[in-house]
């Protein structure tokens, strides 16, 4: 500090070179750049993830069979796969040569060994489904030609050697190979009459069910309305006659589809295929118990692609079976979207005229902003906390009143005073009208003014000049906000836990065979608002988290991840091309 | 309804109008001191169209139109001139009562539309606005077909006679001479027309619902020389048929098409006479000034 001067010209240098980094602004391109990279990478990361691990788990696997040190014998599908460092404890067991091996294999590894989830079925025999092997245990492995996979509807997947087949008791084949050509021939006309005993059982039971519902929900309502006295007995005596004709003739109905069932039934118990396990029991499988079966080893790269495709097919347009772990999702997907729909049903015009009041009526000042303000920190409301609004206001209060005013024949039995799609769209709309009402908000303030003053000039009131130039103009701009709700309103899975999702919904709440959904006395059509409902993300959920078994349900987790990222991607091109659309027709060529 | 002109309000225009040198008067202007206009005697034995009355307008606290008194002569073209900033867009939205969306503007004063007042007690704006036709600086075609542009007002009137509306379309079209242009793809969007077809469907659109009074601001500001010239013979054209108060920057355009020119400055009306009259021997040094462009 002896010479001012040049302590004077050292600070102005460093202030300089600072200023110079600012102002060449490189790093900063760098920064910014880094940044996005980042955040596309694990976007990317989780996409290709989860598209792997869904999209790869119908691939049929090879059957192996492994027999360990201690002389165990397990057949089955190798799942995965890992490497761990063995338990100094378990080492001390080995003998002499394995222990050779283990450490070889460990020098090998950095002191890792590798071992093997086998995927063994058999549940109901050995109590298990899977089994870790390690590599050094195994003292013989072979791929057995004729080992086959049976995908059971109980029980799940089962892995044996064919042994016998028998019609009516009797053996027709007893080789692999005659045994197989049998199967073949005759399990898809098991699996037909299967499905025919299913389509009995469901629709047209169901069917018989809800006309004698009907007949008795008229005759409660009667009887409650003409209570006891002389007046209206006669409407009275005539709701019960019709109750009992209507009763007398389901139960006809009943007992001739009954009848047919029994008849399918045991046109199918007839075939009876008898497997041997790995370790050698002895079994019987009913085909028509049996979903798909395949010797996994015999297959050609065609027939494995078979397999393939029929289980996505499967998982696209079947119901679950085993406790949501196999089969399909199809009532999922219907949930889904029919509850999306609905919900976009409900916050778009609303959402739109809330925007259009705060936009083009309301006149600026606090109270505005702070309207403003609340409304986008309703986004922020964590979500759960709509669900159980949703629970407390829509189900008890709103479904409460329903309930008392249009279904009160039904009670104590709640029709809509319970969760259900109504309610969960509802309280999802209320979820993401932010989404909208900023968007549309934005779209609105984006109309430029010389529009709105073109019409005004022509004599247009301030309506009409919104509904016939502002709103179309703004359009394109409402549809992102609609195509934002929308993603946003299929992935949300905690309100819906608590106002209508289900772990396995009996009916579909979109049903084109029954066309009786009503909301109080507005009919519906094929829309059941009152039921409640599955949706892929509460299935992703309960399938991964809430599973006994968890190794079991890995599989569907991912792959029904995987479409309903799908799901969401398809709902948001269609509402984008259609956005497209508009844009292109309302904003072309400005100048 | 014929409005005579007032001789007495003439007259003290005249007394009030003391001969001022040039710099004195803008500059008496500039401080906010009240400063006459001078309104040519041609204007007396005009039938008008458009009265206004001592017109006063403030945007906020800022006064914008000093007590403008005009009378806009029936089936001419009057240009209103002047730099920017000098209110006459403003006036020219004052007509209309565009203004009224602007939620600061406060006036005083009135204006009469053949006899009825536009700012009295109890008008209904929308239905004075359909007395009216307005074209504005920018084009704005609304995002509809052609045909829909050109019927609007009829619409929003709820006219739904297919062959009304027709016979609007085609009348109007050819009054804006786009018709030929047009005719074949009247179904298409109007967004897809040319910036000088877009003005003048703008045009037909003002002109579709027979207005009383034709506000032009600046219709020709964003458009080509060609366009340019195209608009200034629908302006030829519809003189006579239409009164026409038109907004302009370019003293040439104002010099062609206008019979009556009035000079603004800073929210002041200056002087107002016969386009020709100002143009070659105003009374006022400060329109010479101007119009010959020596300054603004």
């Amino acid at each position: 500090m002896t010479n001012p001067d040049s302590t004077k010209g050292a600070s102005r240098k460093r202030g300089r070179r600072s200023m110079t980094l600012y102002a060449e602004g490189e790093p900063m391109v760098w920064l910014t750049g880094g940044a996005l990279a980042i955040a596309l990478l694990m976007i990317i990361t989780m996409l290709v993830y989860v598209g792997f691990m869904g999209a790869a788990n119908f691939w049929p696997l090879p059957i192996v069979e492994v027999r360990t040190a201690s002389g165990e014998l397990l057949l089955g599908e190798v799942t995965r796969q890992q490497l761990y460092q063995p338990p100094v404890a378990n080492l001390a067991q080995l003998d002499e040569a394995r222990l050779k091996r283990v450490q070889g294999e460990m020098g090998e590894r950095d002191g890792f060994v590798r071992r093997r989830l086998v995927r063994t079925g058999n549940y109901e025999l050995t109590g298990s489904r899977f089994h870790w092997v390690s590599d050094y245990n195994i003292d013989e492995e072979h791929n057995p030609e004729w080992a086959i996979v049976a995908e059971r509807m109980e029980w799940g997947n089962f892995y044996g050697y064919p042994l016998s087949f028998l019609i009516d008791g009797e053996v027709v084949a007893d080789t692999p190979e005659s045994v197989w050509a049998q199967v073949q021939a005759i399990h898809k006309e098991i699996r037909a009459r299967w499905q025919s005993r299913k389509r009995l059982e469901t629709h047209d039971i169901g069917r018989a069910n809800r006309e004698e519902e009907r007949a008795r929900l008229a005759m409660v309502d009667a009887e409650r309305r003409f209570d006891g006295g002389a007046i209206g007995a006669e409407q009275r005596d005539q709701a019960r006659r019709d109750y009992e004709e209507t009763f007398a003739r389901v139960r006809k109905d009943h007992a001739r589809i009954t009848a047919e069932i029994r008849a399918l039934n045991q046109k199918n118990e007839r075939y009876v295929l008898r497997m041997r396990t790995g370790t050698g029991q002895e079994t019987t499988l009913h085909l028509a118990d049996v979903v798909r079966a395949y010797p996994a080893n015999r297959l050609t790269a065609a027939q494995k692609t078979g397999v393939f495709l029929s289980r996505w097919r499967e998982f696209l347009t079947d119901d679950p079976r085993e406790a949501n772990q196999e089969g399909g999702v199809f009532p999922a997907i219907i949930g889904t979207v029919t509850m999306t729909l609905v919900m976009t049903l409900f916050v778009v015009p609303f959402g739109v005229l809330a925007a259009l009041y705060l936009r083009e009526y309301a006149k600026a000042g606090p109270l505005v902003s702070a309207v403003r303000i609340a409304i986008n920190n309703l986004a922020g409301v964590p979500s759960i906390v709509f669900g159980v609004f949703g629970l407390g206001f829509f189900c008890y209060i709103f479904g409460g009143y329903i309930d008392e005013w249009f279904y009160s024949a039904r009670l104590p039995a709640p029709t809509f005073r319970k969760g259900g799609v109504l309610w969960a769209s509802s309280t999802l709309a209320l979820l993401t009208l932010p989404v909208v009402i900023v968007a549309t908000e934005e779209a609105l303030a984006a109309v430029p003014s010389s529009m709105r003053e073109g019409s005004y000039a022509c004599g247009a009131s301030k309506w009409q000049t919104i509904v016939r130039i502002v709103l179309p103009r703004a359009m394109p701009g409402i549809m992102t906000g609609m195509i934002l709700a929308m993603a946003r309103g299929a992935g949300e899975v905690a309100p819906l836990m608590l106002v209508g999702a289900v772990k396995l919904a009996p009916d579909l709440p979109l049903d084109f065979m029954n066309w009786s959904g009503t909301l109080g006395p507005i009919l519906t059509g094929p829309i059941h608002l009152d039921r409640s409902f599955m949706h892929l993300g509460f299935h992703i959920y309960d399938v991964g988290f809430q599973s006994p078994d968890s190794e079991a349900a890995r599989p569907m987790v991912f792959t029904t991840t995987l479409l309903l990222i799908g799901i969401i991607v398809v709902l948001n091109l269609s509402a984008m091309v259609l956005r497209g659309k508009l844009r292109k027709r309302f904003m072309t060529g400005a100048f | 309804m014929i409005v005579q002109a007032t001789p007495g309000r003439t007259e003290q225009h005249e007394t009030r109008a003391a001969p001022m040198a040039s710099a004195s008067r803008l500059e008496a202007i500039a401080r906010g001191d009240k400063v006459a206009s001078e309104t040519h005697e041609a204007l007396a034995s005009e039938e008008g169209v458009l009265e206004i009355e001592q017109f006063d307008l403030w945007y906020g606290q800022a006064q914008a139109l000093h007590d403008i008194s005009m009378r806009i002569p029936k089936g001419k073209v009057t240009a209103l001139v002047g730099p920017s900033g000098c209110g006459k867009s403003t006036l020219l939205r004052s007509v209309n009562r565009l203004n009224d969306l602007i939620d600061t503007v406060r006036i005083e004063g009135d204006m009469v539309l053949n006899g009825a007042s536009i700012y009295g007690p109890g008008v209904d704006v929308i239905e004075l606005r359909k007395r009216m036709g307005m074209v504005f600086q920018k084009s704005n075609p609304f995002p509809m077909s052609i045909y829909e542009n050109v019927v609007y007002s009829l619409r929003i009137d709820g006219e739904r006679n297919k062959k009304t509306l027709d016979e609007v379309c085609e009348r109007s079209l050819r009054g804006a001479a786009l018709w030929d242009e047009v005719k074949g793809r009247l179904q298409e969007s109007a967004l897809g027309l040319s910036g000088g077809q877009q003005q003048r469907l703008c045009i037909a659109r003002a002109i579709a619902a027979e207005p009383e009074v034709l506000l032009m601001d600046e219709p020709c500001s964003a458009l080509d020389p060609i366009a340019t010239n195209k608009i200034e013979d629908l302006i030829e054209q519809l003189k006579g048929e239409y009164t026409i108060l038109i907004v302009t920057h370019n003293m040439q355009q104002a010099a062609r098409s206008s019979d009556y020119t009035a000079f603004m400055y800073l929210g002041r009306l200056i002087e107002y006479g016969p386009t020709d009259v100002i143009f070659q021997n105003p009374l006022l040094p400060e329109t010479q000034d101007y119009v010959t462009g020596r300054f603004g």
